[in-house]
């Protein structure tokens, strides 16, 4: 038995915020460090996290399924965190596996 | 024969021997539960410790959420069984949905690690029975993440219907201002911890078992764990699943 199973490899980025009106003390840190620096004009930081991954889909909209599923399971907490998906530049190159 | 109160083992649990040890001199028979474990022996109550359980990668306790373990708790927890997580345990419990809010990280960035008042704004359950209303209780916090959050119409919603177990106090004995020291974290309306509508699964922040013994500065923490073990003696520990 040799079934064929094609998929292909789709890259994303997950990135994670905290949501707005959440006390982000991570984002008030960077800022009251910025009189250290001689910038000026910089406002409203916030630090989050970003997620790399790949996934093997049949499809593009298959993949980006899995991704979601996967953001809003385990990578971001809905009550304090929101999250947007981001593809990256698709490696894409269609795989042949032989099963069985 | 004493009550059997299972305590979970994550990767990264370090409170988990003491958790042990205090519940021993609550009168309990302790039962270790390895976090890839799905069978919960049978105990009568279960204790989620403090630590970092696995790494506290991600969020704290977002990981440790999908353990085998975890789904035999959630189910035992809808069961009515009697369910207690401290500081880490009590981040866990939030990540997995079983309690209300959040714990974010401390207001002031700081890993805090000190004596705090709390005060239980409950007394009638089953981890409190024996506190005494109104006078501060005398336990220690150490996290980075214990910022208690939820939005204001889910605090609003935990004032009404009971759900705010305890509150950091200052030493007037008023609920901490957020930004205050009495508060360690910046905890929203000052809560320290939550328990469930159905009032059998609870969390707190400070670490009762390591207020266990005058010898440790405070034995407060004995009336929290002493109402747990007396609660599971009296419900059987008779929880099916």
């Amino acid at each position: 038995m040799n079934a064929e199973v094609t998929a292909t490899r789709f890259r994303f980025a997950v990135n994670v915020l905290p949501k707005d009106g959440i006390l982000d003390p991570q984002g008030r840190a960077v800022e009251q460090s910025l009189p250290h620096l001689r910038l000026s004009g910089i406002g409203g930081i916030r630090v989050g996290r970003r997620v790399e991954l790949q996934v093997d889909a049949p499809d593009a909209a298959a993949a980006r399924g899995i991704v979601d599923e996967l953001a809003r399971e385990l990578l971001c907490n809905p009550l304090i965190e929101q999250y947007a998906i981001e593809s990256l530049s698709a490696i894409s190159a269609a795989r042949s596996e032989a099963g069985g | 024969m004493s009550v059997r109160v299972g305590v979970v083992v994550f990767p990264g649990s370090n409170c988990d021997t003491d958790t042990a040890w205090a519940l021993t001199r609550a009168g309990a028979e302790p039962v270790e539960l390895w976090h890839e474990d799905a069978d919960l022996q049978g105990v009568a109550a279960v204790v989620l410790p403090g630590g970092f359980a696995y790494g506290d990668y991600l969020r704290a306790g977002a990981i440790a959420r999908f353990s085998p373990v975890m789904r035999a708790v959630a189910g035992y927890a809808a069961d009515g069984g009697l369910v207690l997580g401290i500081c880490n345990g009590f981040q866990v419990l939030a990540e997995a949905g079983l309690l209300p809010g959040a714990l974010l990280r401390n207001r002031s960035l700081r890993f805090v690690c000190r004596d705090v008042a709390i005060r239980a704004e409950r007394t009638d359950t089953a981890f409190t029975h024996r506190v005494p209303a109104g006078g501060p209780l005398r336990m220690p916090v150490a996290h980075g993440e214990g910022c208690y959050y939820a939005d204001a119409a889910t605090l609003d919603a935990l004032e009404r219907d009971g759900q705010v177990l305890f509150r950091y106090v200052d030493e007037a004995a008023s609920p901490a201002a957020a930004a205050g020291r009495a508060n360690p974290n910046g905890s929203l309306r000052a809560i320290a911890g939550v328990i469930n509508a159905a009032g059998n699964v609870a969390g707190l922040m400070p670490h009762p078992e390591r207020a266990a013994d005058a010898l440790l500065g405070s034995a407060d923490g004995m009336l929290v764990l002493q109402s747990l073990v007396e609660s599971a003696g009296t419900s059987g520990g008779a929880v099916a699943g």
